[in-house]
């Protein structure tokens, strides 16, 4: 778009929809038709939407961490579209969350003014990521999961859980086979690449308990059939992680039983605080401000 | 004025990322109608994240208020997901013409779980500039999440394919 002045394109509209989150921006769920099913609890399935919403959106913002860092161009317009779906798929349950919750928040609120013991995000997407095969290795346990999690959430009775679940079908297949074949060029690359790649599995594989053991909340919605139960996933995810390790030449590591659970009750690493802080700030700042 | 008057006045805006196509090329328009006093337009988001969705109601809004359509609702439906499937062949000239591969067919799914394929082999791109039939793929992800990055071993160009979803 051709303009003089680019302040003046960002706020030139015939309405009051600015260019930027934040600030009074229309919703992304804007029109869509949000009842609920008479039986299903508000409160359970907010809660819910927000521990999607949240795995979502911190992953995205560890994700962001790397534009300008990738290793090549290629990579960094990867992750940052990758970090977009995430951060698309965080809002639009988001949004959900604040309107079954019925407290008058919006994903503004959500996302900016909650404090980390109300995020109910799993403990897998808290950690900064130590190396490129540790982004790599991570992203592929959360799309293996996400996506199985996702493929049986499109028989949710919630339509608009089955619907936005439909959409991230399809956007994480791609991040699966992109950290996929990451995952085997480094594991069955050179000598330190696949120190890095042990490295990185005996770092994020303690994390994955946590992702199969389900939440009274998930439990209730699963029996309800608005959610998933975790518990379901378990038998796919190990088939997949199996063949692209066996075809990375790694081995998964035995993992001893391990208290690192508690992300869906707001029990968190001091990880999640310091993203938090750095992603709340300028909101927290200047509450209500408009730019 | 006609609902049919404001379908084509909302089928001919320009999608904000891919220009040379309009709204109603990439499929994402789903519906125009008429509504009481107003005007209810549908429209769909090619990914979750898609940053251009304020735009296109904007732009959406801004046309049809241009063309005297001043009351005017824009719904966004989520379901059914949009696909590739949906851009129409006219669509699908215009991006070859503007050097970007057109989508083949979107991938059907069987039953059971989404299969993953370490090394896949999709169906040959065609250059959109010199026609070599067969090209190769640099990167999976492009400028936006709906395209790739390609290379034609022929003509030696780098051009960019909508991936099919």
């Amino acid at each position: 778009m051709a303009f003089d002045d680019a302040y003046d394109a960002l706020t030139d509209h015939e309405d009051d929809t600015r260019w930027a989150f934040g600030t009074g921006f229309a919703d992304p769920l804007s029109g869509v038709p949000t009842s609920v099913p008479s039986d299903v609890d508000g409160t359970a399935l907010a809660t819910y939407c927000l521990m999607l919403a949240d795995d979502a959106l911190v992953l995205s913002h560890r994700l962001q961490e790397w534009v300008t860092r990738a290793p090549e161009i290629e990579d960094e317009l990867a992750i940052a579209n990758i970090a977009l779906d995430l951060l698309g798929q965080a809002r639009l349950l988001l949004t959900r969350a604040g309107e079954v919750e019925g407290r008058g928040r919006d994903e503004d609120a959500l996302a900016y003014l909650r404090d980390p013991a109300d995020f109910r995000n799993v403990r897998l997407v808290e950690p900064p990521d130590r190396d490129f095969a540790h982004l790599v290795t991570r992203l592929l346990v959360f799309a293996v999961w996400r996506l199985a999690l996702l493929d049986r959430l499109t028989g949710s009775r919630d339509p608009i859980l089955a619907a936005v679940a439909a959409k991230g079908v399809k956007e994480v297949t791609y991040h699966r086979e992109y950290a996929a074949q990451w995952v085997v060029r480094l594991g069955d690359g050179t000598a330190e690449s696949h120190r890095r790649m042990e490295a990185a599995l005996a770092a994020v594989w303690p994390l994955t308990g946590e992702l199969f053991r389900a939440h009274p909340t998930e439990r209730d919605l699963a029996a309800a059939g608005v959610a998933v139960d975790p518990a379901a996933l378990r038998s796919e995810f190990d088939a997949v992680t199996a063949q692209v390790l066996a075809d990375a030449t790694l081995v998964s590591p035995m993992v001893q039983p391990t208290d690192m659970d508690g992300g869906r009750d707001g029990v968190h690493t001091p990880a999640l605080t310091g993203i938090l802080e750095q992603m709340q700030a300028v909101a927290r700042a200047m509450p209500g401000a408009v730019w | 004025m006609s609902g049919a008057g404001a379908a084509a006045v909302a089928a001919a805006v320009p999608d904000p990322e891919l220009p040379m196509l309009t709204l109603a090329d990439l499929g994402i328009l789903r519906d125009v109608r008429e509504s009481g006093a107003g005007l209810v337009v549908t429209v769909t988001p090619t990914y979750s994240g898609c940053p251009a969705m304020a735009t296109i109601r904007d732009d959406l809004r801004s046309a049809l208020a241009d063309a005297g359509y001043s009351q005017v609702e824009v719904r966004t439906v989520l379901s059914p997901p949009w696909t590739t499937d949906w851009i129409t062949p006219a669509g699908r000239d215009k991006l070859a013409a503007a050097g970007i591969a057109p989508p083949g067919p979107a991938p059907r799914r069987a039953a059971g779980p989404v299969p993953l394929v370490l090394r896949p082999s999709p169906p040959p791109v065609r250059c959109p500039h010199c026609g070599h039939p067969d090209t190769e793929r640099l990167a999976a992800f492009g400028a936006t999440a709906c395209r790739e990055l390609r290379r034609c071993p022929a003509c030696r160009e780098p051009f960019e394919h909508v991936k099919e979803i």
